[in-house]
């Protein structure tokens, strides 16, 4: 029997005006849903003086109001709850990293959307129910373990519920059971695959051939090792709680980009400081609505990601629009001369290029414009005993970065152990242009 | 004959110098000459020890970044422009010097240099055929 291409094809190759006329439909309803059932977006939409009969398709999206983290917390537990809670099958959470918990609920209809999601990401990789999926994400509150769970079950491929931890049983189970592909973060796939190295296994004694990767920031070095070690092709998969968990994009064969479910989610890229809508192919925050799910319908709701999206065909044969890898948070966004910049940008160059990525970024201001210095940590094995080489190695980081970024920082290599580390998340950019203005 | 240098990529400021020479000391490895050289951002320490190796492996441990490598020492000859015709030398034979310091030893009448070049066996070849008296590793210990 030839292996399916999509998990469902009518809706993941449908014409890209016709996912547009079904998008304006659900939008309708879901704004009439969540004015009558969630009386805290009710009084924002009146603040704003917007009423549900304004928004007659998508093209009215951009009238409603944001919904912001912040938003979340405010509501924390039940404000932003759209139905019963009687009605309410699940709750998943976030970590609760940056501040309060979120807490996000789940009918049965939306549990089945969630998981459906989750199918066409684990069809995309080539899989279907003759295949053996190892989920290792965490099993509980968070929405990675849940949702590969289910997405394999809606597939029919034997599942195994792993959960995360434990690499010796992850191992044998792996082994033993013929897994054919691996669902985790970049960082425990990586772990596992250097586990396996070291226990003599070469990636042709590794049953695995896929993977789906995501929940963590990961490079295409990583993807690259990744794939060496445990000879597979690494897939990547992106969602958040906020908007149902894992799945609300994902990766196809053609690697260009995750496909966005459109039919449930639909996505803006805006200007992060001015909240204005950008047209496709720019930078800029990413924005999801939930079109059809009934519990927790988050409208407008910012994810801080910064990324493009692209509507250009797929060889895949999907029409969804795809998004980049996010490229970084626009809380951590610093404008310099002008030009938006990252510390995730400066990172994936160090990494690219072999060097430490513990590194600081200093901005100041002289002569009317602004100073931009990296310092960057030589790793023991880099130091030659030249200063000819160091001042290499700085210029050549300088004009990757500019490659990047579009401005060239001046680069400083410093010995290692010299930045200081603090407990939690590293300082990573000092920035005292405003002492001198 | 080159000898062993150890250099240290050190921070520019106070305390940094004397981290390393302590650490050196206390292992029992003993200092026959020492060189800093600086910029703004980094210091460049190269040490003539009598146990490189040793000290290296200790700044390592130390999560330190050290590097040992061959160096060409040489005694200058003792006449008005000796230094300047070992220079000239090499300068004609094509010999890109990349730094040079003068080296102290207990052995009474002579000044040595140690320099690293672009290629150090060559230099060594150079000097050997000029009749360059050479600094071997044995007289320091
Ligand atoms: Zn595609």
């Amino acid at each position: 029997m030839e292996k399916r291409k999509y998990y469902q094809e009518a809706i993941e190759t449908m014409p890209v005006e016709e996912i547009k006329k079904m998008q304006s439909e659900k939008l309708v309803r879901q704004v009439a849903h969540v004015y009558k059932n969630v009386p805290y977006y009710r009084d924002l939409m009146d603040k704003k003086g917007v009423k549900p009969e304004d928004i007659k398709g998508i093209e009215d999206l951009y009238k409603l109001p944001f919904i912001e983290k912040s938003d979340l917390r405010e509501t924390y537990p039940y404000g932003m709850l759209a139905v019963p809670l009687a009605d309410c099958v699940r709750i998943q959470s976030t970590s609760g990293t940056t501040g309060k918990r979120v807490i996000a609920y789940y009918t049965q209809h939306d549990i089945d959307l969630w998981e459906e999601c989750c199918a066409r990401a684990i069809v995309a990789v080539g899989a279907d129910r003759e295949d053996v999926v190892q989920v290792s994400y965490g099993y509980g509150l968070f929405t990675g373990g849940p949702g590969l769970n289910g997405g394999s079950h809606k597939v029919g491929a034997l599942t195994l519920p792993m959960s995360s931890g434990n690499t010796e049983r992850q191992l044998q189970f792996m082994l033993d059971m013929k897994a054919t592909v691996l669902c985790c973060t970049p960082s425990y796939a990586a772990y596992l695959g250097e586990s396996l190295k070291e226990q003599g296994y070469t990636p042709d004694q590794i049953p695995l051939k896929a993977g789906i990767f995501g929940a963590e920031p990961w490079t295409q070095e990583m993807r690259h090792n990744i794939e060496e070690t445990l000879g597979i092709k690494a897939y990547d998969i992106y969602g958040l709680t906020e908007i149902s968990g894992p799945g609300v994009s994902f990766e196809c064969s053609a690697q260009g980009g995750m496909h966005i479910n459109e039919d449930h989610f639909l996505a803006e890229i805006i200007n992060p400081e001015t909240g204005e809508p950008l047209p496709e192919g720019t930078k800029g925050e990413l924005v999801f609505t939930c079109l059809d799910k009934e519990a927790f319908p988050l409208l407008r709701y910012r994810t801080r990601d910064i990324c493009v999206l692209t509507r250009e065909p797929c060889p895949c044969g999907r029409t969804h629009i795809r998004m980049a890898k996010p490229m970084g948070r626009s809380d951590d966004m610093m404008i310099i001369r002008g030009v938006n910049v990252f510390p995730s940008q400066i990172e994936a160059v160090l990494l690219a290029e072999g060097f430490s990525e513990n590194y600081l970024i200093k901005l100041g201001r002289a002569n009317n414009s602004d100073t931009f210095d990296v310092y960057v940590e030589l790793r023991p094995e880099q130091f030659d005993d030249s200063v000819k080489n160091i001042t290499a190695m700085e210029k050549s980081l300088a004009n990757a970065m500019r490659n990047m970024i579009g401005i060239g920082p001046s680069v400083h290599l410093v010995p290692p152990k010299t930045i200081a580390r603090s407990e939690g998340k590293a300082k990573r950019v000092i920035d005292e242009r405003n002492l001198h203005d | 004959m080159a000898i062993r240098q150890l250099s240290v990529f050190v921070e520019n400021k106070q305390g940094s110098l004397h981290n390393i020479t302590d650490a050196i000391a206390n292992a029992g490895i003993n200092l026959r000459s020492m060189c800093v050289a600086d910029t703004s951002n980094y210091g460049i320490v190269r040490i003539i020890a009598d146990d490189p190796e040793g000290a290296k492996e200790l700044l390592d441990k130390d999560g330190q970044a050290a590097n040992v490598r061959l160096v060409n020492a040489f005694a200058v000859p003792d006449k008005p422009g000796g230094l300047a015709s070992v220079l000239r030398l090499l300068e004609g034979n094509g010999v890109n010097i990349e730094y040079m310091y003068a080296l102290i030893t207990s052995e009474s009448g002579k000044a040595y240099s140690v320099m690293r070049t672009g290629d150090t066996e060559e230099t060594d070849r150079i000097l050997v055929a000029n009749g360059i008296e050479l600094l071997d590793e044995s007289k320091l210990h």
